[in-house]
């Protein structure tokens, strides 16, 4: 009796502690960006581009990096949606649920997933130099997508396992085909779920530096066109970072201020849109 | 009574796997009646009744043989036009589902599926059928709520408004009324009743009360085997086989 209590306790004490450990880290992590970063950060910032001598601390800011990373995450997550879309709606709908088929590609996400964003940036650098890309916001674009394609898939994998088959059967026995019941059906069910996912995956592409480093490339200029260089946040922070400077290294922090803002953004909307859409959701 | 028949079933087997869940099943289904397919758990009744929609299809490694006549045409054949029999057929599954969104939807959905575009005729059918299944006053107000917050009961009305709304010859009943309260069940039995003027309807129940106060002609299944069928009188009241006897006197079950 008394030795069931007190292992009760100790794992109690062991979860508060490994959450407490998460909740702080999330903390410290804020704190130090919006300390360091809030005293840099100013209107310019966000309006103006890099200007000559910007990065030995003269003056300019970071809108092209912003609206780099802004396109080059968008068009990666409306590439990986629709390729993540048909993958997995093929996986549920089409193939067996349980054909080798199936458990393969399921198996293959998981590896992909843990593949590092830098071998990303390398094979999509090899893709680039087959079509005849330069590095560009296009290069980066691929790159990023294959980046967030398994994990996008994977958690949309996850919500459309999870619509029940009496659903299918509902819709198929109305004499509705499998891509009628995949487009309507399970996309109105497994809505929440799959916006959940985009947007995971979208605040994952923003963050990304090493995949974009020598496919996009960088510029000190808004970005303009798909086949020339764009610059990300995450290379605007490493770049300003590198810096000697002191001023310039706040910058950095205000950089990932502003990055940090956007993807608090994204969640928020993620949110919104996921209780907006649960109200057609069959339990 | 004569009957005439609408879903002629001829030496049907299905398999799941290597396991027979039905073998040579031969029954005629009458036209414009109740047929009520009873037996224990486990004894091939929703598979029989899946199998006539081909539901039976989606499942992993099933193999069906045998034939099944509906209007001259063999059901199940591989090569047949699923959805066009699908369509012939409305189904009540044992919890209703419905689709996730609003009730109008619901009931426009196999319309639109089937090409009906013009906004006056799919309100038309959406008020048609939803007062067909009585469920019309309860839900005028709010036909473009979403359709998951009606109770289980109206569910289980709207799902029948939906299936209606495709204008099928035949009805399917999975255990139609098992999810739901007495007073809900009663109401899908009266509607049973009245469509059987125009429908072929089809029920599994384990309810042999429920069976007794609905069916035409009984279908008797026990583990996979067509043990004996008939019209109900004849069944209920001077079965022949003695595993029907038992079954009815409540020693198996």
């Amino acid at each position: 009796m008394r030795a069931t209590r007190i292992e009760e306790a100790v794992f109690r004490v062991l979860m508060t502690i490994s959450t407490l450990a998460i909740l702080s880290a999330l903390i410290v992590i804020l704190c130090s960006v919006l300390l360091k970063g809030l005293p840099a950060l100013n209107l310019s910032m966000i309006t103006q581009t890099p200007k000559g001598g910007y990065y030995l601390g003269r003056e300019g800011g970071i809108l092209n990096a912003i609206l780099g990373s802004l396109y080059l995450a968008g068009g990666a997550t409306v590439l990986a949606i629709v390729l993540s879309l048909c993958v997995v709606l093929y996986v549920n709908v089409y193939a067996h649920n349980r054909s080798r088929l199936a458990a393969f590609t399921r198996f293959s996400f998981d590896v992909l997933w843990g593949v590092p964003s830098i071998v990303y940036g390398a094979f999509g650098f090899t893709i680039m130099v087959f079509l005849g890309l330069r590095t560009s916001l296009l290069g980066g674009i691929i790159a990023v997508a294959l980046l967030i394609l398994p994990m996008m898939c994977r958690a949309m994998d996850e919500v459309i396992r999870m619509v029940p088959s009496e659903l299918y059967d509902a819709s198929y026995s109305l004499g509705a085909t499998r891509l009628e019941t995949a487009l309507t059906v399970v996309v109105r069910q497994a809505l929440p779920g799959i916006l959940t996912a985009v947007l995971i995956s979208f605040g994952r592409g923003i963050g990304d530096a090493a995949s974009v480093i020598f496919t996009a490339g960088f510029t000190d200029s808004i970005p303009y066109s798909l086949l020339r260089p764009a610059a990300t946040l995450p290379l605007a922070i490493f770049f300003q970072l590198g810096t000697p400077i002191p001023e310039v290294q706040e910058r950095a922090y205000a950089s990932a201020l502003i990055l940090t803002v956007i993807i608090l953004m994204i969640c928020a909307v993620s949110r919104i849109l996921t209780r907006r859409y649960t109200k057609h959701i069959v339990k | 009574m004569e009957f005439k028949s609408h879903i002629s079933v001829q030496d049907l087997s299905v398999f799941y796997g290597t396991e027979a869940a039905l073998r040579d099943i031969n029954v005629d289904i009458p036209d414009r009646r109740i047929t009520a397919i009873i037996g224990p758990s486990g004894c091939g009744k929703s598979t029989l009744l899946r199998s006539f929609n081909r539901l039976v299809d989606s499942v992993d490694g099933v193999r069906v043989s045998g034939r099944g006549l509906v209007d001259g045409e063999d059901v199940f054949n591989p090569r047949a036009d699923v959805t066009q029999i699908r369509k012939k057929m409305g189904l009540l599954s044992q919890r209703p589902f419905p689709l996730p969104m609003s009730i109008y939807d619901n009931v426009a959905y196999g319309p639109r599926i089937h090409g009906i575009r013009k906004k006056a005729e799919l309100d038309r059918r959406v008020e048609h059928y939803l007062r067909q299944s009585s469920l019309w006053e309860e839900v005028k107000d709010r036909l473009h709520s979403p359709a998951s917050r009606l109770s289980v009961g109206q569910q289980q009305r709207l799902c029948l408004a939906r299936g209606l709304a495709v204008e099928p010859e035949i009805i399917l009943g999975d255990e139609p009324t098992s999810a739901l309260d007495p007073v809900s069940s009663q109401r899908i039995e009266q509607r049973f009743l009245e469509l059987k003027q125009n429908y072929t309807i089809v029920i599994v129940t384990h309810i042999l009360r429920q069976a007794m106060r609905l069916a035409d002609y009984v279908v008797f299944l026990y583990l996979g085997e067509l043990i004996e069928h008939g019209p109900a009188e004849e069944v209920f009241n001077h079965p022949q086989e003695i595993r029907t006897r038992e079954y009815i006197k409540g020693t198996i079950s």
